[in-house]
């Protein structure tokens, strides 16, 4: 315990940004679904990029341009690491998750998908997972098909084997749920739509902070995620996808980089994983992704899990103890995410009077409005943790909770 | 006599803890003259990203009426301010009134950019009713 605890200090000390008052109250953050804070090391990965090796990536023969070729095509040996691809080829980088999955919906869409098709989603995805496939299926006149939750927030898996048949297409469904935690069964996921030949497309946004992801164990066809949730920086993510598949995709988006020859008569397209990658990259993005890696790396994911658990069960004790507090989402396999509604209060009421105690939460529909419709609320509260927050930060949330409901009842 | 704007920063000088504050912005929107629910209409409807709000506004003698009405209690509490600034004005008075109160109460957070309170677009439309009622009567004078 005493380890621990010195081992989140040290942890601590490198984001000056939670070592601060935000209204006069020292800030506890608690919106790390929405996006993590940044390690100094990932900051300085960025400040030394432009201090030191600025220049364009990839065609450049001098000095420069070769120190940035490396230390971006370093970072995509790092991600390939990460998921545990079997090639670089299969790493693209992309803006993140919203990015990689409109790159699927476009590339792999429109030339796999045809009318008839059907696309299985689920209830509790994320804006960014309905709307490109609502697209996709209006365009190609293919059918769009939800499988339904049952009353933790789980996933309905007879539901779901129930839709899958061998219409399906693609599945493409969220590892971790932003607003609820649950954690859906992804490998069981995946042998069923491969069963029936079709692909599966995971969404790891949010899972990428918080387990060991494996593309290889998992057999998933795709896989994205967004740096800036796992201490990374905004505007950069990736693409993971086979690389068969990816080869016999269409380009996504067209310009330099992504070319082999051009001529006016016919244009080839560069290999993998150059081929989506189409413009001057994200280069300081990229680098700086590689940097919150290693930091994830360095503090090892047993230490992550273990301290998230205990948050997640530390913070489930204490605001069951308040009285009318309620639970969003109680599935069996969670995350460290705890979405609550407090009384009849509003979630914007709750919100705004624990910011002016210095604590930030998140509030509203969490970009999952059809979610909320099939929950019958309009949105909830949401605390989520980081390996960095601690249960003194869960204690304020308590006190502050007890504040709030004495003001808003 | 002060002005409601004078009256405003006095009272909100009393609070040194913004919670006290919000404990006072909420009793404000407690005191709001109930609207009524018949005028709860979707064409009243200001949306947020968050909290709903309500507006309606009637002419007397030359002077604008609001109504208006919250889902959530602080912004709420915060109509209840800006009723009681622009209500029972003249259209001339409201168009001229910059609101800098706000500011100086330290509410001007909740009209910036974030707009998930719908208050933004709420003083817009205080201020289009306002627009409408001054051509109207120009036009009854004219007429």
């Amino acid at each position: 315990m005493v380890l621990t605890t010195t081992k989140i200090e040290t942890i601590r000390k490198q984001f000056p940004i939670l070592n601060q008052e935000l209204n006069g109250k020292p800030l506890v953050y608690f919106d790390n679904a929405a996006t993590s804070q940044k390690p100094l090391s990932v900051i300085k990965a960025i400040e030394d990029y432009y201090k030191t090796i600025n220049s364009n990536v990839h065609r450049g023969v001098h000095q420069l341009s070769q120190l940035a070729t490396d230390a971006f095509e370093e970072s995509r040996e790092v991600c390939r690491e990460f998921v545990n691809a079997k090639s670089i080829k299969e790493i693209n980088f992309t803006k993140g998750t919203t990015e990689s999955i409109n790159l699927v919906a476009y590339s792999f869409g429109r030339k796999f998908v045809s009318k008839g098709d059907e696309i299985i989603i689920s209830e509790m995805e994320h804006h960014s997972n309905i709307v490109p496939w609502q697209i996709l299926c209006e365009e190609r006149e293919a059918v769009l098909k939800i499988a339904p939750i049952n009353s933790k927030g789980e996933l309905d898996m007879e539901a779901f084997e129930n839709l899958i048949s061998a219409k399906t297409k693609l599945v493409s469904i969220v590892f971790i749920s932003n607003s609820l935690g649950t954690i859906n069964p992804a490998k069981r996921i995946i042998e069923l739509a491969h069963n029936v030949g079709a692909k599966v497309m995971l969404d790891a946004a949010q899972a990428a902070p918080h387990q060991k992801l494996d593309v290889q164990d998992l057999d998933c066809d795709f896989l994205s995620l967004s740096a800036h949730k796992m201490f990374g920086p905004t505007g950069m993510g990736l693409l993971y996808g086979k690389e068969e598949i990816l080869e016999e995709m269409l380009p996504y988006q067209a310009g330099g980089e992504m070319i082999k020859e051009v001529s006016f008569e016919k244009t080839t397209y560069n290999e993998l994983p150059f081929k989506f990658e189409a413009g001057t990259p994200n280069i300081s993005g990229a680098i700086a992704l590689k940097a919150s890696i290693d930091f994830i790396n360095e503090i090892g994911w047993d230490f992550i899990e273990q301290q998230e658990k205990a948050l997640l069960d530390y913070g489930t004790e204490r605001l069951t103890e308040i009285e009318g507090l309620k639970i969003i989402g109680t599935a069996d396999n969670k995350a460290s995410v705890i979405s609550f509604l407090l009384g009849d209060a509003h979630p914007f009421d709750v919100g705004v009077l624990l910011d002016n105690m210095g604590i930030a939460i998140r509030t509203g529909h969490h970009c999952c409005q059809p979610l909320m419709n099939v929950l019958g609320i309009e949105g909830t509260c949401r605390a989520s943790f980081a390996v960095y927050n601690t249960k003194e930060e869960i204690d304020r949330l308590y006190e502050g909770l007890l504040r709030a409901q004495k003001m808003l009842m | 006599m002060k002005g409601t704007a004078e009256e405003l920063i006095e009272e909100f000088a009393m609070f040194d803890d913004p919670m006290d504050k919000y404990e006072y912005i909420i009793d404000l929107g407690k005191d709001l003259p109930e609207m009524a629910d018949s005028l709860k209409t979707e064409e009243r409807l200001v949306k947020g990203c968050q909290s709903k709000v309500w507006l309606d506004a009637k002419e007397k003698d030359g002077l604008i009426h609001y109504s208006a009405d919250s889902n959530t209690v602080i912004t709420k509490g915060i109509i209840a301010i800006l009723v009681r600034l622009l209500s029972a004005r003249t259209p001339d008075e409201i168009l001229s009134e910059d609101l800098s109160v706000l500011t100086k109460i330290d509410l001007r957070a909740h009209l910036s950019s974030q707009r998930s309170n719908g208050l933004t677009s709420m003083i817009d439309l205080m201020k289009k009713y306002a627009q409408v009622f001054k051509m109207k009567s120009k036009i009854t004078d004219e007429g």
